[in-house]
């Protein structure tokens, strides 16, 4: 009888191991697969180097579901402020099959190579993709901004 | 030895209760949060529509909604297919007015928060919504003099006390409109342009009234309301705010693998946007091709948000200035709706293309592709477990 409680006592220590060896495992692994993230860099040149473009939201914060305003703002490679540049956007979401939900469209020139970006619409988190053709006395080229929200 | 039966039946039972609580990461809770109805803004002001606060214009409003004088033959109001009682909707497959329509009739809690109307969003404001079906000769299949002689008649003194005087309708016909059948054409056409606008403009106070009256109508709190507020501020849920294990998987999914979430997101559980998800035509229905032919529509509409009936200024008028116009994702996209109180008003999609809710995930799961236009959707592996589950959760938005 007393081996019988032996053996079951055993069972027990070794179930206990295993679940103390499981427990490290758990705590110890990572949350969640870190996955490479698209580039979300603000700032960045264009393709083919002509430009430095910096895209950010005008007041700051990226509101989801609301019509916003952005700013491009375009140097030459010298830094000087490009001006009168000729700029088409278009975008979408590489994952959903569609583009953007609206047509943003730039407004105004603000001044020193600043154009403000009207009628942008993030309807849903995941990662969307602007992209701008640029056109000005300087050259023709394009780039891309990520933003994941 | 008793005391080692104890610890065994203590851990075991640990272990039980543990498995019945809820476990989200940091992230399903932030997307659980951000569903909740207490995370809806207040209504914003309507600045196109001036009387849209106005509580006599809204009480005006409410006895146009339900008054079967709104159209032709005195047999049909608003309430007609947005059936108080039944969330705003009739239940039917396809809405019934003067004449069997092409579309389900929408529900209309948080109605006043859409960008656009209609499923294919061929009106931008609600009150340019409002007075579509009034002309619309399966619907109410009045038209425009009509309606302003009949208000002149049976509310002239209450729409006066609101918009101002009516104007003078001597010489007017009786009968006319820019949409009716060819006498009532001629008889529009052969009006002046100062009555015509004369007209135009009770026509449009009229949907500014009914708007002002729809913009009362705002979702409930419900079961997964009082669960989210509960997770969010760590409360231990009470009676109803419990999910059962099953439940839970579903908003697991929901937020997760199905992919729900990423078009039914926010408090009302909508982007406001258009989208292709496959959803078959009806056999005896008129084509239909969703948003890319009410692009048109709206930019036609003389009451749109650029014409001469808003009041405020045109920066209000943001959606239609940025409308995505020919864009390949317009072909059969229709707009996605509030899945608020969904699981109680079923025939679902804009056409009441599916009589259930497991109709409905079974279509998401196989993703099939759209007869024109591409569908966003792509093919998911659930389990009958999973799907059953998803159907569980929707419930708690009808609870």
């Amino acid at each position: 009888m007393a081996s019988l409680w032996r053996y079951l006592l055993a069972g027990l220590g070794l179930a206990a191991l295993l679940v103390g060896i499981l427990a490290v495992v758990y705590l110890t692994a990572p949350q969640s697969a870190q996955t490479v993230g698209p580039d979300v860099s603000r700032t960045k040149k264009t393709d083919n180097g002509l430009y430095m473009a910096s895209f950010v939201p005008e007041r700051g914060v990226v509101r989801h579901g609301e019509l916003e305003s952005w700013l491009l703002t375009l140097k030459t490679k010298t830094g000087a402020s490009v001006e009168r540049a000729a700029i088409a956007i278009s975008g979408g979401m590489p994952q959903h099959n569609h583009g953007l939900p609206t047509s943003p469209q730039v407004t105004d020139y603000l001044g020193e190579g600043r154009y403000r970006i009207e009628g942008l619409k993030f309807t849903m988190s995941g990662w969307w993709q602007l992209r701008f053709a640029i056109s000005s006395g300087a050259g023709s080229d394009t780039v891309l901004f990520n933003v994941v929200l | 030895m008793k005391r080692l039966f104890c610890f065994l039946a203590l851990t075991v039972a640990v272990i039980l209760v543990g498995c019945g609580k809820p476990d989200f990461s940091d992230a399903e809770k932030k997307t659980i949060a951000s569903l909740a109805l207490n995370t809806l803004p207040a209504l914003k002001p309507d600045t196109t529509n001036r009387f849209a606060d106005v509580p006599a214009a809204a009480a005006l409003g409410s006895t146009l909604f339900f008054d079967l004088g709104m159209s032709r033959d005195g047999t049909v109001s608003c309430s007609t297919c947005h059936k108080i009682d039944r969330q705003f909707q009739d239940d039917l497959p396809q809405a019934v007015g003067v004449g069997r329509t092409n579309r389900r009739t929408m529900a209309l809690a948080g109605v006043a928060r859409d960008p656009w109307f209609f499923w294919d969003g061929r009106r931008d404001s609600l009150w340019s919504q409002a007075i579509t079906p009034l002309e619309n000769p399966l619907e109410q299949a009045g038209n425009r003099t009509a309606y302003a002689h009949y208000i002149k008649t049976r509310f002239g003194e209450r729409y006066e006390r609101i918009f101002g005087p009516l104007p003078d309708f001597s010489g007017m016909p009786l009968n006319a409109s820019p949409l009716g059948n060819d006498a009532e054409r001629a008889a529009w056409n052969a009006m002046s342009e100062t009555q015509r606008d004369a007209i135009n403009r009770v026509f449009a106070n009229i949907g500014k009234a009914i708007a002002a009256f729809e913009r009362s109508i705002e979702p409930v709190q419900t079961r997964f309301d009082r669960f989210a507020l509960d997770l969010a501020t760590g409360a231990e849920p009470k009676d109803d705010a419990v999910f059962t294990r099953e439940e839970i998987l579903g908003l697991k999914l929901f937020i997760g693998k199905a992919n729900c979430v990423s078009c039914h997101n926010g408090p009302r559980f909508t982007d406001n946007s258009f989208h292709n998800t496959g959803v078959p035509p009806v056999a005896d229905l008129p084509p239909d091709r969703g948003r890319i032919d009410a692009v048109a529509q709206v930019e036609a509409d003389p009451f749109n948000c650029f014409g001469a009936y808003r009041d405020g200024d045109v920066g209000a008028c943001g959606e239609l200035r940025f409308m995505v116009k020919d864009a390949p994702q317009l072909i059969r996209a229709y707009k996605t709706p509030s899945l608020r109180g969904a699981a109680t008003r079923p025939p679902y999609m804009h056409a009441g293309q599916f009589s259930s809710l497991d109709e409905v995930v079974a279509h998401y799961a196989k993703a099939a592709p759209s007869v024109e236009g591409i569908s966003e959707i792509h093919p998911l592996e659930l389990s009958d477990r999973e799907r059953a589950a998803l159907v569980a959760f929707l419930k708690t938005l009808s609870e």
